[in-house]
């Protein structure tokens, strides 16, 4: 579909400009002004997305060659997978400004450069329909975040931000790998053009796993998911925010937008592996936050429990639970990263993240146990939020996946029940150790709570229209992926198929 | 003999350069102009003459010496080098006073050297301009005021480099005899597999080990962190950059004659994957930043071999595409290496403490250039290893594109810290010559660090020359514009 002028473009590049345009200022406030107003005409740039077609094609198109000789394309569109992904961080970079308007004292430039880089790298990773031109994006996230991490993080940032960095670019370099394989076997770069394509099985089994686990570390799924805990508790509240909302998304977006797809078949074979780790990542999450001392922890090792519940519904492979798994992604987003952005406003207060430091604010901030309460009940999927619809959507996508399933991640519901009603009791009623002299929620603080509250309420007591972007995309989907995980499975024994493959790739042979 | 004047051009005018520079090295010592302050604009005329002339080509002297896209190519990246090498050493605070053009003759009797190594496409012609190139380099590496590790260095590189080129004529000798010829183009038709002609096989590898010894390839790596350490900054960042592109461009001629499954390919290829391992892990415990640079062009020269060894023109291009990625970035880094060590010392990874807050345009250049030697888009140095990896999957060497792409993973660790010192340190060490933050120094910076992006996002128009390049040695020809025949 042709606008006339290229959306998806103006969207990805503007952040970047005016990312620049930050080198010739000076003054702290300044910069945070600046910064504000180019994230707001990001959201109003944003506004012709609302043209958006209800079907699953392709939208918003632009199609350039960029090294001709390689087939490597300058190639973007969004359908109904990836459009909520690109409102979604669209929406939550002025969030991430307000949130930091007090909270960042040192180097407010390169600051907000970091943040507004950051939002141009992740809408072209969520835009992208070129491999490389993914990969590109995928990459170039890393660099704010670590410094994001690195500069402006707590105590341990160093340890933190290097143990982020290192583990997901190990990661990426193996997603490097399936990309080229896929151009040598395939012969384009273009992701709708492969989507069309049928691959061997032995090819799938190994591009499968390349990704999966570049995919699988960002997510972050057990057993990869140590750096995250880390980065989270070192991270400032924008970057925590920035992380849990839009950046763990690109993994699950990854095994969405590439392994259902490009390899139905290994998808297949491996979906009891990857329902098996989902479920330890939920129980194994929900667990250790149980026993958290540190609120950011808790909410950092919580985001595990609730990213697993994400691939847990895109490997059931039926529509509940695929819609289920977007609507979390979404849902998480929203809601993990108000949870962070309010750590930021009682740590910033306390300068503490310890629960028993901030204790009894449901009498003196009431205001603020009030967005607390919400989003913690939102978090666990009470009824009437928005989490509610992502989780019951993927118990009942796991139920008609199989029983045992289902009942294996019930608990894991109750574990995040459990863990989010003991730190929000100890917070609204525990015994008050300082708070008595602290401030409410300023007008600041009520706005960025107030967004993610509307979307709370509206998602969760109004789905439909979200419903109506998404589902033609999930059809499509998994029509296509019914028609064509049958694909040969050439061996009946894959394991030995593939040390015979380890074997031949050594030796160079196909 | 034929011989066309009009297609040596950029041979010619460096020529002349040359010639003015040693006539003032030859007479008075205070002779004005001063050569700094008319060098850089000879030299930025000479990169100009060599773009004018990319489109030459014909062959000469008995078909010793032929003047292709390759050689072309080449030619301008060098040239290229040349001028930011001269800009970087116009500062130089480690060179007495009296030998200044003396040194800018050597250099650019080196680069001279080099041009002429691009375009020799016979064994006996690549040695003598392989030695052109390198006798200049033995006097200049020690030219370090008041360094004794200086002259170590200088010692060391003569020494390997005389066991290398030795090593190289013997080789020679094995080739002439079993092939009885050493015109490239003739040798292209000859058989090298081992079973059938096992002496030039020998000859062979033992020819290459001096364009190894060039390109600082295991095993003949030793002399490279010592020599990067002992020589000053600014010659460093020559040695570092172009006589690497002179060994690029020959084993490129000569990768023409290597078929994926011989056994000399096999062995460019373990040598490959060794290099990248062995640098790499080397680095690693590096802390002067010289020497951890040196280690990481050990890890460079083994990726290029994956290019090389893929026996397609695409994995030639790739090679040269990298030899340029390369030398832009290694001249980016090692012109902050110089800026930041404003009195000629010797860098350690602390010294680039807080260097965003004294010098942010080098920061963010060095950042570009950290980046770029680690391969993370959007920079030259992901394109380039992109290339590489693409240009050699499926041709037999799978083993060795993933070496890379494992070598790539351990690297992030080291160039990291050039970073994370520059961004995120802040503890700057004791009292030391603050870094030169001038407009000339930032702009330099700036400009390269450009440059390496750029290319990074628009690499289609030179990634098309290096391929077309490549094509050429093969026999692809395609229709150019330009004087000659």
């Amino acid at each position: 579909m042709d606008f006339g002028y290229p959306v998806l473009t103006i969207l990805i590049a503007f952040p970047l400009i005016a990312a620049c345009g930050l080198f010739f200022l000076r003054a702290p406030q300044v910069v945070r002004y600046y910064t504000m107003a180019a994230s707001l005409i990001e959201c109003l740039l944003a506004i012709p997305l609302i043209n958006f077609q209800l079907n699953a094609d392709f939208q918003f198109v632009e199609q350039i060659d960029w090294v001709h000789k390689w087939g490597l394309q300058y190639y973007l569109g969004v359908d109904g997978i990836s459009i909520l992904m690109v409102l979604l961080t669209i929406a939550v970079l002025p969030l991430c400004v307000m949130c930091s308007w007090t909270y960042i004292g040192k180097r407010e430039k390169e600051f907000h450069f970091c943040l507004l880089f950051m939002t141009s790298a992740v809408l072209g990773v969520f835009c992208a329909l070129d491999l490389v031109l993914f990969y590109v994006f995928w990459e170039a996230m890393l660099i704010p975040m670590y410094l994001l991490i690195a500069v402006w993080g707590g105590d341990e940032r160093k340890y933190a931000s290097l143990k982020f960095f290192l583990y997901t670019l190990a990661g990426s370099t193996l997603l490097l790998a399936a990309i080229v394989a896929f151009r040598i076997t395939g012969g384009t770069f273009s992701i709708p053009e492969l989507m069309e394509m049928n691959f061997s099985f032995r090819f799938q089994f190994w591009a499968f796993l390349a990704m999966a686990l570049a995919f699988a570390i960002k997510v972050p799924m057990f057993p990869f998911h140590t750096w995250l805990p880390a980065a989270h508790v070192q991270a400032p509240s924008a970057g925590s925010v920035i992380l849990a909302a839009v950046l763990l998304k690109m993994g699950t977006y990854g095994f969405l937008r590439f392994c259902l797809p490009l390899t139905p078949a290994a998808s297949e074979y491996f979906a009891p592996m990857m329902i098996a780790i989902s479920i330890v990542s939920i129980l194994y999450g929900g667990a250790i936050a149980l026993g958290q001392s540190d609120i950011k922890k808790l909410v950092a090792y919580s985001s595990v429990g609730h990213m697993g519940f994400v691939t847990l519904g895109i490997f059931l492979f039926n529509q509940r639970g695929v819609e289920g798994a977007l609507f979390q992604m979404l849902n998480h987003g929203i809601v993990t990263g108000a949870l962070f952005m309010m750590i930021g406003c009682v740590y910033e207060r306390s300068h503490s993240r310890d629960i028993s430091k901030n204790m009894g604010l449901g009498k003196y901030l009431p205001a603020f146990m009030f967005f607390w309460g919400l989003m913690a009940l939102a978090s666990f999927g009470f009824p009437g939020t928005n989490g509610f619809v992502g989780e019951i959507l993927v118990f009942v996508g796991a139920f008609q996946h199989s029983t045992i399933i289902g009942m294996l991640c019930v608990p894991g519901a109750l574990l995040a029940a459990a863990y989010m009603f003991r730190v929000s009791l100890k917070m609204a009623w525990g015994k008050p150790s300082t708070a008595a002299g602290w401030r409410d929620l300023n007008a600041r603080e009520w706005v960025y709570l107030t967004i993610p509250a509307v979307f709370v309420f509206w998602i969760g007591l109004a789905p439909t229209p979200f419903f109506k972007v998404i589902d033609p995309s999930v059809d499509k989907l998994l029509n296509d992926f019914d028609k064509r995980k049958v694909a040969v499975v050439e061996s009946e024994q894959p394991l030995q198929t593939a040390a015979a493959d380890v074997l031949n790739v050594l030796a160079g042979k196909k | 003999m034929n011989f066309n004047l009009t297609a040596l051009v950029p041979e010619l005018f460096f020529l002349t350069l040359v010639l003015v520079l040693m006539i003032q090295s030859l007479g008075d010592r205070n002779w004005q102009p001063p050569v700094e302050k008319w060098l850089p604009f000879g030299a930025g005329l000479a990169f100009f003459v060599s773009i004018t002339g990319f489109g030459l080509h014909g062959t000469m002297f008995w078909d010793v010496y032929k003047v292709d896209l390759m050689s072309q190519f080449f030619k301008i990246v060098m040239a290229f080098g040349f001028y930011v090498v001269v800009l970087n050493a116009s500062r130089q605070p480690t060179l007495a006073e009296g030998k200044r053009a003396d040194y800018y003759m050597l250099l650019g009797f080196s680069t001279l050297g080099l041009m002429l190594l691009a375009s020799a496409v016979e064994l006996i012609t690549i040695y003598l301009a392989l030695e052109l190139a390198s006798y200049s380099m033995y006097a200049i590496i020690p030219l370090r005021a008041k360094d004794k590790g200086a002259a170590e260095a200088g010692i060391k590189y003569i020494l390997f480099g005389a066991v290398a080129t030795a090593l190289a004529l013997y080789g020679l000798s094995y080739i002439m005899a079993a092939q009885h010829t050493t015109h490239i183009a003739e040798l292209m038709d000859k058989s090298w597999a081992f079973a059938e002609n096992p002496m030039a096989v020998v000859g062979l590898s033992l020819f290459l080990a001096g364009m190894f010894f060039k390109l600082a390839l295991f095993p003949f790596h030793f002399w490279c962190p010592d020599v990067y350490q002992g020589a000053s900054n600014e010659t460093a960042a020559f040695v570092a950059t172009m006589p690497k592109l002179g060994a690029i461009v020959v084993l490129c001629r000569l990768a023409v004659l290597l078929k994926p499954g011989l056994e000399i390919t096999t062995i460019l290829a373990v040598l490959g994957a060794c290099s990248m391992t062995f640098g790499n892990l080397s680095a690693l415990a590096q802390t002067d930043l010289k020497r951890l640079l040196g280690f990481s062009s050990v890890a460079h020269a083994g990726y290029i071999m994956v290019g090389l060894v893929s026996g397609t023109p695409e994995g030639i291009g790739a090679a040269a595409f990298y030899g340029l990625a390369y030398l832009l970035m290694n001249l980016l880094v090692f012109w902050i290496v110089s800026r930041v060590a404003s009195d000629g010392r010797n860098l350690k990874l602390a010294d680039l403490n807080g260097l965003y807050k004294k010098a942010p345009v080098l920061a963010f250049s060095l950042a570009a250039g950290a980046f770029a030697l680690v391969g993370l888009p959007p920079t030259m140095g992901f394109m380039g290893k992109f290339f590489l990896i693409t240009s050699a999957w499926d041709h037999g060497y799978n083993w060795l594109v993933i070496t890379l792409v494992l070598n790539s993973a351990i690297a992030i660790y080291y160039y990291l810290s050039l970073f994370r010192h520059a961004f995120t340190e802040e503890k700057v060490p004791g009292k030391v010559a603050a870094p030169d933050n001038g407009w000339f120094a930032s702009a330099g910076a700036g400009m390269l660090a450009a440059a390496v992006l750029l290319i990074g996002i628009l690499p289609a128009p030179l990634f098309n020359f290096a391929i077309r390049a490549g094509e050429s040695l093969y026999g692809i020809v395609h229709a150019v514009g330009g004087a000659g025949h």
